[in-house]
Parts: structure tokens; sequence; C-alpha cells
């Protein structure tokens, strides 16, 4: 049920193709991971925008297959 | 478009006092890691704050998520307006962004 770092990475890859991803898995057991996302997409959008995006990258994963996810969004500097 | 008949009773709860939180468990004994990480952040501000225990109503549990659009459990709600889950409530206080939010809105906090 558990979904791996590259699976995470890719999906939201899929949907924010300028994304710097980086996942750490945070206990080794393949459910809870850290993501600092940074993408163009996220300028001027809220910090709750910016995580319903991701969240919507992983298509209905979060809240089940995946359990948690500690998300940190930004937007490059200029 | 029918809506989720839930939304009525999520939209009087959020309306019910100044800051709402759903969580998991209840501000005195939360039953999951996140929830306990934003009960600690409003307690440490001073922030009174109605916990709603979503283990204990399965049609809010559910129904918060599309509600929200969100779909992770704790949630919280500021003067009826969606403020993020565990995550950002923990950015915004460690940036003391929360703080500032707060007072905006119009509530208080004290810190030692």
């Amino acid at each position: 049920m558990a979904m791996t770092a590259a699976e995470i990475e890719r999906l939201i890859r899929e949907a924010l193709p300028d994304a710097v991803i980086d996942i750490r898995d945070l206990a080794g057991d393949g459910d809870h991971y850290a993501a600092n996302v940074i993408s163009a997409a996220f300028k001027g959008k809220t910090r709750v925008q910016q995580h319903q995006m991701v969240y919507a990258a992983l298509k209905g994963g979060m809240g089940n297959e995946l359990h948690a996810l500690a998300l940190q969004t930004s937007a490059p500097e200029d | 478009m029918s809506e989720n008949p839930v939304f009525d009773r999520i939209r009087s709860e959020v309306a019910s006092e100044d800051v709402v939180l759903f969580m998991k468990g209840t501000p005195v004994f939360p039953q999951c890691g996140f929830s306990n990480a934003v009960v600690q952040v409003l307690t440490y501000l001073g922030v009174p704050f109605k916990g709603i225990n979503v283990l204990e109503d399965e049609e809010i549990r559910q129904g918060i998520k599309e509600f929200s659009d969100w779909p992770t459990i704790p949630q919280l709600y500021v003067k009826g307006e969606f403020v993020g889950g565990c995550d950002i409530v923990r950015e915004m206080f460690e940036q003391g962004e929360l703080r500032d939010y707060l007072a905006q809105k119009g509530i208080e906090t004290q810190v030692a």
C-alpha cells in the first residue's frame, strides 16, 4: 500500500514539470515522508493553494496509501 | 448540483468559535502526532480554541476533507477561514507569521 519516494516524485513532476523536488523518507518505512517542492507555478499562490496543487498531483494518494507527507512548498526566488 | 448535507453542520461548527480545530482526539488527549503538534502551537500561543474530534464523527471526518479540499486532518479554521493543516500551521508559527495572522483577525495571543 505504501508509496515509494520515486513514485511521489514522479507524480509531482508530472503535474509540475519545472519542480525542484527533495523527498526524504523520515522513518525508513516507506510511509512517512517529508518533501520540499519548489516550482514557479506556486508564484502568487497562498500556502494552502500550493499544498493543494501538490495533493492534486498525488491524485488522491495523500491521506490514503500515503499516510504522512510533511510538505514545504515555495516559488523560486527571482 | 446538490451539496453534501454535512457541509451545513461543518459551517455551523466553523462559525461557532473564532478558532476551530478539526482533529483526531481532543485538545487534552490528542490521538495523532500531527493533531498534537497544532494543539501544542495553539496552547503555546495561549489561543482559546474549540477542538472537534473527527474520530467520533465519521460524517464530519470525511466531509471536512471535501469541504476544505484538503485530504488530511488536522485542519485549522480561524474566523471561518481555512488556515491549513499541520505543516502550514507549524511553518507559520516557526516564521512568526501565525501571531501576526491571529492579531490581524483580532485574536489575542499571550506568550510569556
